[in-house]
This record gives C-alpha cells, sequence and structure tokens, in this order.
C-alpha cells in the first residue's frame, strides 16, 4: 500500500525527534504528522503554525467558518496547492507515513497515488462508469481486462454502488443522480487503494437521504483508508468522526476526540462555534 | 361626464387597457423596422450571391441526359474550346476532340475560333484545393491546439503570454496579401531543403551528415500549406483556448488527485472533451484556406498543371509541386482571358462546384464534432 513512499531514499525520510510540541493526541499511529505549518497565498498567510496528528484508519473532521483555512490544509496533505500560483509554505512540513511531502526529491505523482482525494464539487468524468473507476488504474499501466473488471467491481462494492449500477456500467456517469456522483467518485478515489482519502465537504451538495448514505459508507471506509473530512456541518462531524479538529482564522484552535470536543471543548472559541454563537 | 355635449367631448377608449400610442412606442417600432430591414438586405445579398451561382452554375454542372451531371466537367482537366463549322455543321469542341476531328476529316482548313479553358474540366483544381485543405489545416491544428495548450494549461500567465496573446490578435488582423508575399518570401524564396551536397549559390548549413541548403521550397504544395496554415492559426488558437477554458476544471483536478502527469490530464481528460468546440470553429477556418486566393498565387498555385498532385516521379515531389486550386482558377478565368458566353460557363461552374466543395468540407466536421460530442458530454 505504501510501496511508493517507502521506497524513497532513506536518507530524506525525517528523524522522528521533530514531533509536534502542543497537544499530544492519543493516536496510535499518525499516518499525517503537520509539523509548525505555515502556509501562503502569495503575501497572505492562510495557515499560522499549524501542529496535529491525524491517527491512520480513523476519521478525522475538520470544521470551522468558512476561510478559516480547512480546504487549505487539507490541499497541503496531497499538494493539490501546488496547482495555484504564488502558494508556498513558508515554515514546518507535513510528513506522511514519515516522510517529508514537501522534499524535493518526493514525486508528486506518487504521492497523489497515496493520498486520494474527493471533491466538494463532485466531479466525475464525462466517460462510462465503468472508465471513471479503471481511470486510475489505466494511469498505472494496467492493461489487463480482469484485472481492472475485479477492481472496478471491488471499488464500486466498496463504495456501496454496485447493486446500483452494475447493469449499466458501461453508460455514462453522467446518469448518476447527484449521490451517486459523489460515491463514484470515492470508489474512484479507492480503486488506487491509497493509505489516506481527502474529502472536502463531500456531502455539500446532496440532499440527505444521499449524505446519511455517504456517512455510512465512511464509517465502512475506515476500516481500510485514513479519513480525512472537511465539513461544515457539526452534525456530520459528530456523526462520522472520531477526532475533531476547530479552526479559526487560519489557526488549529483545538483538535480531540469528536466526543470531547462536542460536549466539553477546552477552548472558549470552539464553545461558542459549536453552540452556534459566531460561524 | 359632466357635459352634455356630445361633439365636444373626446372619443372614449373603446377598453380601459387600451394601449396609448407614444413617442416612446412610434420610436420602437421604427427602430424595430430599421433591424428587419438591415436583417433582410442580408438575406437579399445571400439569396443573390448562391442564386446566380446556383442557377448559371447549375447549366454547367447538371445535364438534360442521363446521368443529369456533367461528369466530365468533374474528372477532366482544362482544355481549350474550339468553335468552328465544318460541312454544314456547327462544332464546340476541346482540344483533344478537336485534334482527333482534324485527323479523321484528314486536316481540313477551317475558319475556327479558340477560347483557352473554356472546355473540359476543372478536376486538377478541385484535387489541388482538397490537397492544399487537408495539408493546412492538419498544420494548422497541430500547431494551433498545441499552442492553446500552452497558454492555457501550462504557461503561468505573464509578460510572455500577454505578449504571444497579443501577437496571435495582431496576426488575424493582417491582410491575406500579407500572408501570400510573407509565405512567397519565406516558403518560396528562402526556406530550406535537406541535401547530400551544399549548394554554393545559397546559404548553406553543414550537418555532418548532409547540407540544409536555403533554396527556398519553390512554389510548391508545402509553401502553400505553411502560408494558409498562418494564416488561420490565429482562429484555431483563439478557438482552441476557448475550447479548453470551457472544460470544467474538476476533471483536470480529479485526474491530478488520482496521480495523472499534468499531460496525461489533458490527453485524457481536457483535450477530447475540448475537440468538438476546436473542430466547430476550426470550419470557419476550413472555409477561409479553400477561399482564399491570394496567399496561394504566390506560393501554391499554377495557372495550368497537366499532371496531378500524385503523378509525380518521386514520393518527395508531392511536397514540392504546384497545384491548380479553385479559387485561383476562378480568378484566372475571370480576369487573365478574354470574356465571352464560354468562359462564363467555367466561370459559373467552378464556382458552383468551390461552393459544393467548401460545404461538403463543412458538413464533415460538423457531422464529426457531432459524434465526438455524442461521446463526450458533459
Ligand atoms: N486560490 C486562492 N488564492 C488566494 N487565497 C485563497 C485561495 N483559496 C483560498 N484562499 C484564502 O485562504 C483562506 C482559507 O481558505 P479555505 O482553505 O478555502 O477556507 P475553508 O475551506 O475553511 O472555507 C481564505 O481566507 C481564502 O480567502
Ligand atoms: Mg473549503
Amino acid at each position: 500500500m505504501s510501496s511508493q513512499l517507502a521506497d524513497m531514499p532513506s536518507k530524506i525520510v525525517n528523524p522522528p525527534s521533530i514531533q509536534p510540541a502542543a497537544d499530544a493526541l492519543p493516536t496510535p499511529t499518525p499516518m499525517i504528522v503537520v509539523d509548525h505549518l505555515d502556509f501562503y497565498y502569495g503575501k497572505s498567510k492562510a495557515l499560522h503554525a499549524v501542529n496535529m496528528n491525524i491517527a491512520a484508519k480513523h476519521v478525522t473532521a475538520f470544521i470551522g467558518p468558512s476561510g478559516c483555512g480547512k480546504s487549505t490544509l487539507l490541499r497541503c496533505f496531497n499538494r493539490m496547492n501546488d496547482l495555484i500560483e504564488g502558494t508556498r509554505i513558508g515554515a514546518g512540513e507535513v510528513r506522511i507515513q514519515g516522510v517529508n511531502i514537501y522534499d524535493p526529491t518526493v514525486d508528486v505523482i506518487s504521492l497523489r497515488r497515496q493520498v486520494g482525494m474527493v471533491f466538494q464539487k463532485s466531479n466525475p468524468f464525462p466517460k462510462s462508469i465503468y472508465q471513471n473507476i479503471s481511470y486510475g488504474l489505466e494511469l498505472q499501466g494496467v492493461k489487463d481486462k480482469k484485472r481492472l473488471d475485479e477492481v472496478v467491481e471491488k471499488s464500486l462494492r466498496g463504495a456501496a454502488l454496485w447493486d446500483e449500477v452494475k447493469d449499466r456500467l458501461h453508460s455514462s456517469a453522467l446518469g448518476l443522480s447527484g449521490g451517486q456522483q459523489q460515491r463514484l467518485c470515492i470508489a474512484r478515489a479507492i480503486a488506487v487503494e491509497p493509505a489516506v482519502i481527502l474529502m472536502d465537504e463531500p456531502c455539500s451538495a446532496l440532499d440527505p437521504i444521499a449524505t446519511s448514505k455517504v456517512e455510512e459508507l465512511i464509517q465502512e471506509l475506515k476500516k481500510k483508508f485514513t479519513i480525512v473530512i472537511v465539513t461544515h456541518s457539526m452534525q456530520q462531524a459528530g456523526r462520522c468522526s472520531d477526532m475533531t479538529a476547530f479552526f479559526y482564522l487560519g489557526k488549529l484552535i483545538e483538535m480531540d476526540a469528536t466526543q470531547k470536543i462536542f460536549t466539553k471543548p477546552s477552548q472558549q472559541q470552539t464553545e461558542d462555534y459549536i453552540t452556534g454563537r459566531f460561524g | 361626464m359632466a357635459t352634455q355635449d356630445v361633439s365636444n367631448m373626446e372619443v372614449p377608449p373603446p377598453h380601459p387597457f387600451m394601449r396609448p400610442a407614444t413617442a416612446a412606442m412610434r420610436s420602437e417600432r421604427r427602430a424595430f423596422n430599421v433591424f428587419r430591414m438591415a436583417t433582410y438586405s442580408v438575406l437579399l445579398a445571400a439569396t443573390a450571391i448562391f442564386g446566380v451561382i446556383f442557377v448559371k452554375g447549375a447549366d454547367t454542372i447538371f445535364t438534360r441526359e442521363f446521368p443529369f451531371v456533367n461528369i466530365a466537367f468533374l474528372i477532366e482537366s482544362p482544355e481549350t474550346l474550339h468553335v468552328f463549322d465544318h460541312e454544314g455543321q456547327h462544332h464546340e469542341i476541346g482540344d483533344r476532340e478537336f485534334r482527333k476531328y482534324m485527323e479523321a476529316h484528314a486536316n481540313p482548313t477551317i475558319a475556327e475560333e479558340t477560347y483557352v479553358y473554356s472546355a473540359g474540366g476543372i478536376f486538377p483544381c478541385i484535387v489541388g484545393t482538397f490537397f492544399l485543405v487537408v495539408g493546412s489545416m492538419a498544420i494548422a491544428l497541430f500547431v494551433g491546439i498545441s499552442a492553446a495548450v500552452f497558454l492555457n494549461e501550462y504557461s503561468r500567465g505573464g509578460r510572455m503570454v500577454e505578449l504571444l496573446q497579443l501577437a496571435i490578435l495582431n496576426l488575424a488582423g493582417v491582410p491575406s496579401i500579407v500572408f501570400g508575399l510573407f509565405g512567397f518570401g519565406l516558403f518560396v524564396l528562402f526556406a530550406p531543403i535537406f541535401a547530400s551536397a551544399p549548394d554554393p549559390s545559397h546559404l548553406y548549413i553543414p550537418l555532418g551528415f548532409g547540407y540544409l541548403n536555403f533554396t527556398g521550397w519553390g512554389v510548391s504544395l508545402i509553401s502553400g500549406w505553411f502560408t494558409l496554415a498562418f494564416m488561420v492559426l490565429p482562429v484555431v488558437i483563439t478557438a482552441s483556448e476557448e475550447s479548453l477554458k470551457a472544460v470544467p476544471k474538476g476533471f483536470r483536478e480529479g485526474s491530478l488527485a488520482l496521480g495523472a502527469t499534468q499531460w496525461e490530464a489533458i490527453r485524457t481528460n481536457v483535450l477530447p472533451y475540448a475537440l468538438p468546440g476546436i473542430l466547430t470553429s476550426s470550419i470557419l477556418g476550413i472555409a477561409r484556406v479553400a477561399g482564399e486566393t491570394a496567399p496561394i498565387m504566390f506560393t501554391a498555385a499554377y495557372v495550368v498543371r497537366d499532371r496531378l498532385p500524385w503523378q509525380v516521379d518521386h514520393v518527395l515531389d508531392v511536397l514540392f509541386q504546384g497545384v491548380m486550386a479553385l479559387p485561383y482558377h476562378i480568378y484566372v478565368v475571370s480576369s487573365k482571358i478574354p470574356q465571352n458566353a464560354y468562359t462564363e460557363r467555367v466561370q459559373f461552374g467552378t464556382a458552383f462546384v468551390f461552393l459544393g466543395l467548401v460545404l461538403g468540407i463543412a458538413l464533415s466536421s460538423v457531422i464529426l464534432r457531432n459524434r465526438l460530442r455524442a461521446r463526450y458530454r458533459w
């Protein structure tokens, strides 16, 4: 699963000495370590010294008012911010499986195969359902039809979509409903067997029934994947995450077990936000 | 109403919602009529052009007897028309037939009139135009789409890109005769040809394994291709850029997030969706390439050429030969030879075929585009 990253030359693997100082969390094995991360869009600083550990095979939710930097941090994890001109890491690092992913020797392509992403606006390709799923594998050079068939079925089952689409695998993905399209995007992400799946408000455009399906799916997926989900809905964070991180104005205010965040947060700002006093 | 005097009373409106004839209303109606007339005048011009070409051209192209199409006009080369009276009969025949006739009648002395290019057909022109269009569009599409991909996908803005965009915009405004002269100077007179020996009468560059002699490509298909390609390039680049911009960003991000390189994302998830739009707008370019006379008159077109493009001694000669072309033929038969009833037949026939060919090419691109569109719709 982690082959590409593990194959990196050993010298770039950071010594384990630098660990985030702040409120250490009871994480079994941190999949992602964010270490004093400053992030800039041109001159404006969007993230201020963010520290966090994200546990493997857990669901971590990012909450906070709009514009507080949730998406920005999420997109740091698979370096999608590289696509935006003028972005840069001011200080600190992001380590995934121990590797600083902003090290110049890191290949972004293999990083993104390990760290999949589901977007806020579902973006199935205007190809068939089958081709949507097989796309990632074909990029990796898999041509074997049998193997592709297997992966397509497995991924669609994994995304709880198989029964709904098995009879029309070769018709356009754009014929699916909004909720189905988003689950297809999840299936597409898991088809390449990443270690981490990032989800940026995956349910913001879905109706309640489709939303609850995706939430159930997330519970299922965390058995195999590390999931980081940005959500604007605190109910959603409460329902489907193990850990919750609250951001405000580009700073991580508090991160703790979801239970604790929603019952007795240690920061006043968190409590204000959760009780709806602002945001 | 208080007053009883009916004659002084204003005529009451027939119903309470009666529309008053205000000044605004009247000027609205006037403006509307001006717009309407302007539109009709376009229709009138189009009808006149197409009508005349169709009616007069149809005289040449269609016949009253089976097979109803003047096949000779479509598949033969232009010939000189011989008009004469002999043994009480009037003859209007082409050169070849005329020679046979003379032989058969033991070369009689006759008073004949000859008209150049007024017999035979225009096959070499059809073929030439077809070759010119296909070659130059291939070059223009390749260069144009590549440039658009670079500008829209790879480049990150900046002064260089602004400069390029300005250059493209200006290129679109250059008159076609300037392209013709530019092509003549650059391709016909100057472009390099690879050879095993240097040509001391021209500039040459030794390459180690041979020489590049800057002897020019001569009046040739390849000179015409590049000249025409540069002429339509702005159209193709602009069309391609717009089509690329219309492809949602999510498709690119989706690909990249799955570990695609930028080129893989573009190739599999951007270009296929942009292609229908690119082709649609390039149809305009096709009509221009097929129709412009100025760019080819110095670079690729021959007044007359006996051999067809594939009748060459060496494969490479295909590129380095001039061709006859429809628009240039129309130009020649309408301005370079004496005008009479016989030349009119060729003029309108050629114009008719020319319109038909452009229509045919445009139609097939539309069909291709619709096929692609049906496959990739979002
Ligand atoms: N592409 C961008 N260019 C410049 N600034 C940006 C860009 N994207 C986001 N920002 C800024 O960064 C901050 C954090 O944005 P974002 O991470 O999208 O917030 P959230 O996802 O929490 O709503 C905001 O102030 C926003 O204006
Ligand atoms: Mg966001």
